[in-house]
């Protein structure tokens, strides 16, 4: 158990509040179960420690401290002034109803507090507790905008320190939403972190580098957060064509622009650089089934992500709008959202209040698309090609917020033997975060990786090898890791990498359609979709 | 003098009337939000027992959506009973709140067949009299209220002990949490002292029940305790009446909305579907967040400032001064 953090002292000093040490961890499931099969936690660098208000031994955000007084109070009162927009009709009609639910009507019983995978992982550090941040922000609220008795709903001191220290602990939250599926009341620990990022983004301009400026700012720049333009996609996904054709036998010619087709796919562009197959698997399978279907070239709309989903609405709804238009201007008649469970999230769920008229397109998840296509019969899958242990990551967007979870599971029954497949516990929509949700899975400043993987990866990581007990754990035996969602499988190969668990235990990740192309039955088999010498090198 | 208890009473239903309606009404003309749900959602028909949606159906926006009421009530009804999220997450803090929970329910259970009473006793003098219905009435009236009161208090002085001793809890304890259950702890332990010493066929409460109902305001009788319990145990119950609706613990009203508005609220937005105007509206509302990618001036709306790419207009900005430069070298 780590030392108690009180909320009185959150305000003082520049130093940490609190810091992950090994022996607050609990130890993980074997062959993982000795401390120095965890890497460990490399310190802060001494100009970072000193330069920053530190919140912990990690930094996300690189806050420089205000120089002067002036300017101390200054971004305070910025502050105050974006708190005081999150209650305003007109400026957070967004979320103004759940804004103030989670605000007015918690009864701090700590009853969410067992559901958070950080606060546990973290072991028990009150810091992490999903009510900490809120309770913080509840009370700057209530005392400096509602100038409410402290008496009633508790004291806080608002300065420098406080603010720095609140927009850091906004990045050590998931934004899984598992607090909120507890709470008896209704309140929503993980919306409060997304208003508290809201305001320091769209009032303070205060953003994390990999999700604004190189994340949903270079998106509607280039096109893609990735920094690949539309020339550079045409040719990667040619060359990924060409490869995949070599390896499959099938036809695999991806359409680009098709005006007039059934469906636009939209990828999280991310899989063209870091997971070719996953985009070769869709085209292979789209065409196999004869879909009516196409790729398109505009701005933002070759890739999926929406990044603002995370800290901004007007970003937000930006980059959904230009998803939009891309659809409206080839006239197709649904979207189908790629393996990013985020960009599921985003377009299908959250922009349903924000899309209207001809921008109103319907938008399908891939996993329903493929689990038609495997109902269809169209294609013919043999799961014996799949003849190795797989478990089935759930990304959160995907169930928790969605409630999409039966069709990834039938899809994996037609191409997984039935004795081979693993369910993690618990799974579903009462899964557990692969630990880079809200976009950590992108952010790796400073020692940032060393908290992921020591904290909210890690329950990833434990529910992964737990999900394999009992297989034989020789590195030559493949364990395939099913993560379909882009962002997951980030987290899940810096978790893998930083574990050493492919080389050590044969622990191999990927999607669910590359499950299905290697099991049709019309492509070649020798050697297969997987080539796990190269999946071993990341 | 006569009058001040019965004066306080109307006082504190009054307000705590009026405080629902304002919470009420404040909750349901909030504007439409961004969807937020959380599955499981528990009016999906089929598939709310392993929380799926109707996402999982292929072209789910053809077809008719299956909202199952009982699917609700399955779920809210053991909620508010004997709230099964906290049993099942909280299982210590369980063992305090339940009872206080259920001792409330029953005592309000128990002050309303106390009312009911007195109007039946208003509009049918006798009538219950004469069906030997009194007696019964009264008997269950007061086992009711008693129990309800007796774990009530039971829970209080729990939830009072884990606030204060309690690492957990503590730090975000404050000093209204914890008079907030002091006044419970004191209104239930007066009113069952009340019922325990000087009232144990409930004859005074109910008489001054039936007398609130029928607005005849006629004094308490009895001298010493037998008057005293009685006027402090109906104070502290009015009081707390009118104080419940005016803080976080009105969350009996949130509650509703939390689950109904954000945490259930699926209902898409069809094509051509009543959402769509609604929605055009709150995009032409103003913004005024200050950020430079925003530059929200409280004039231009939300439409106005999402269709716009300032990362875009950076670059075509940045392109239009190189130009510029290079025809000004060129000259």
């Amino acid at each position: 158990m780590s030392k108690p953090v009180r909320i009185k002292d959150f305000s003082k000093g520049k130093g940490a509040l609190s810091e992950i040490t090994a022996k607050d961890e609990i130890p993980l499931p074997p062959p993982f179960d000795k401390p120095e099969d965890t890497p460990e936690f490399a310190p802060l660098k001494d100009k970072a420690k000193n330069s920053f208000t530190l919140l912990d031994n990690t930094i996300a955000l690189s806050l420089p401290n205000p120089e002067t007084k002036e300017e101390e109070e200054r971004l305070v009162n910025l502050f105050l002034s974006g708190l005081r927009k999150c209650f305003s009709e007109d400026d957070n009609w967004t979320f103004l109803q759940p804004m103030v639910m989670s605000m007015e009507h918690c009864a701090k019983c700590q009853t969410c507090n067992e559901a958070c995978p950080i606060y546990e992982e973290s072991g028990f550090n009150d810091l992490y507790r999903p009510t900490f941040r809120s309770e913080i922000i509840r009370r700057i609220y209530f005392k400096y905008i509602k100038k409410a008795s402290t008496w009633v709903h508790g004291d806080v001191d608002l300065n420098w320190t406080t603010i720095a220290r609140l927009l850091e602990l906004s990045f050590r939250c998931n934004v899984c939403r598992r607090c909120a599926q507890t709470c008896p009341i209704g309140v929503d620990n993980a919306l409060l972190t997304r208003e508290i990022r809201k305001i320091a983004s769209m009032e303070m301009n205060i953003q994390a580098r990999e999700l604004h400026q190189d994340g949903s700012a270079l998106q509607m720049k280039v096109g893609s957060s990735t920094g690949m333009n539309a020339l550079v996609l045409k040719d990667n996904v040619e060359f990924i064509d060409e490869d995949t054709q070599k390896k499959t036998g099938l036809d695999t010619k991806t359409p680009f622009d098709v005006e007039g087709a059934d469906i636009l796919l939209i990828h999280n562009a991310g899989e063209i650089m870091a997971w070719p197959e996953n985009v070769g698997a869709f085209t292979t399978l789209f065409n196999a089934a004869g879909l009516s279907w196409t790729l398109s070239s505009d701005v933002a709309a070759y890739d999926g992500i929406n990044y603002g989903v995370w800290y901004d609405d007007v970003q937000f709804a930006r980059v959904a709008l230009m998803h939009a238009q891309a659809a409206k201007k080839l006239g197709v008649k649904k979207i189908v959202l790629g393996e990013c469970g985020h960009a599921h999230k985003a377009l299908t769920v959250i922009a349903d209040k924000v899309l209207t008229g001809d921008l109103n397109i319907p938008r399908e998840s891939c996993f329903v698309t493929l689990r038609d296509i495997v109902r269809s019969g169209k294609i013919k899958f043999d799961p014996k090609h799949n003849d190795f242990p797989v478990t089935l990551h759930d990304p959160c967007n995907t169930v928790r917020l969605m409630g999409i979870v039966k069709p990834q599971r039938e899809i994996i029954e037609a191409v997984v033997p039935k004795e081979r497949f693993r369910e993690m516990t618990p799974h579903g929509v009462n899964n557990y975060c692969c630990g880079g949700g809200s976009g950590f899975a992108i952010m790796s400043g400073h020692n940032f990786t060393d908290w992921k993987m020591h904290v909210p990866g890690r329950r990833k990581f434990r529910q992964i090898l737990e999900a394999f007990q009992g297989e034989d754990w020789d590195p030559e035996k493949p364990k395939y890791i099913c993560a379909p969602c882009s962002n997951c499988k980030g987290q899940i190969r810096d978790i893998l990498k930083y574990y050493n668990a492919t080389q050590k235990v044969g622990l191999y990740y990927s999607g669910l359609v590359e499950l299905m192309v290697n099991a049709m039955v019309d492509a070649n088999h020798d050697p297969g979709y997987f080539d796990w010498e190269e999946m071993s090198m990341g | 003098m006569a009058e001040i208890p019965y004066v306080l009473a109307y006082l504190a239903i009054a307000v705590f009337m009026v405080a629902v309606i304002v919470r009420f009404r404040m909750w349901s003309k909030m504007p439409m939000h961004m969807r937020w749900e959380l599955y499981p959602v528990a009016h999906e028909a089929s598939k709310a027992h392993y929380g799926g949606s109707y996402l999982e159906e292929t072209e789910w926006w053809k077809k008719p959506r299956e909202v199952s009421l009982m699917g609700e009530l399955k779920v809210m009804i053991p909620e508010i009973l004997f709230l099964v999220a906290v049993k099942e997450k909280n299982p210590k803090l369980w063992l305090r709140t339940f009872p206080f929970h259920f001792g409330l329910y029953l005592a309000i259970g128990s002050v309303a067949l106390m009312l009911l009473f007195g109007v039946v006793e208003a509009v049918a003098p006798g009538a219950l009299a004469t069906a030997n219905l009194v007696g019964p009435l009264q008997t269950i009236i007061v086992i009711v209220g008693v129990a309800g009161l007796a774990i009530g208090l039971i829970g209080a002085l729990g939830l009072l002990h884990r606030r204060l001793t309690s690492p957990d809890l503590k730090d975000f304890t404050t000093g209204a949490d914890l008079f907030n259950l002091v006044f419970f702890i004191a209104a239930f332990g007066c009113s069952l002292a009340t019922f325990w010493l000087v009232d144990r066929d409930g004859a005074i409460i109910m008489g001054f029940t039936t007398n609130l109902v029928s607005f005849k305001l006629v004094a308490l009788q009895g001298t010493g305790l037998a008057l005293q319990l009685p006027l402090a145990s109906i104070v502290l119950m009015s009081l707390l009446t009118a104080y419940v609706p005016l803080t976080h613990m009105s969350h009996f009203v949130g509650k509703y909305f939390a689950y109904h508005s954000i945490r259930w609220n699926d209902e898409p937005n069809l094509p051509g579907g009543k959402q769509e105007p609604i929605i055009q509206g709150l995009l032409n509302r103003p913004i005024s967040w200050a950020a430079p990618h925003i530059e929200g001036d409280g004039k231009k709306s939300w439409a106005e400032v999402c269709t716009t790419n300032p990362f875009e207009e950076k670059k075509a900005k940045k392109e239009k001064k190189a130009k510029k430069e290079k025809k000004e070298d060129g000259k």
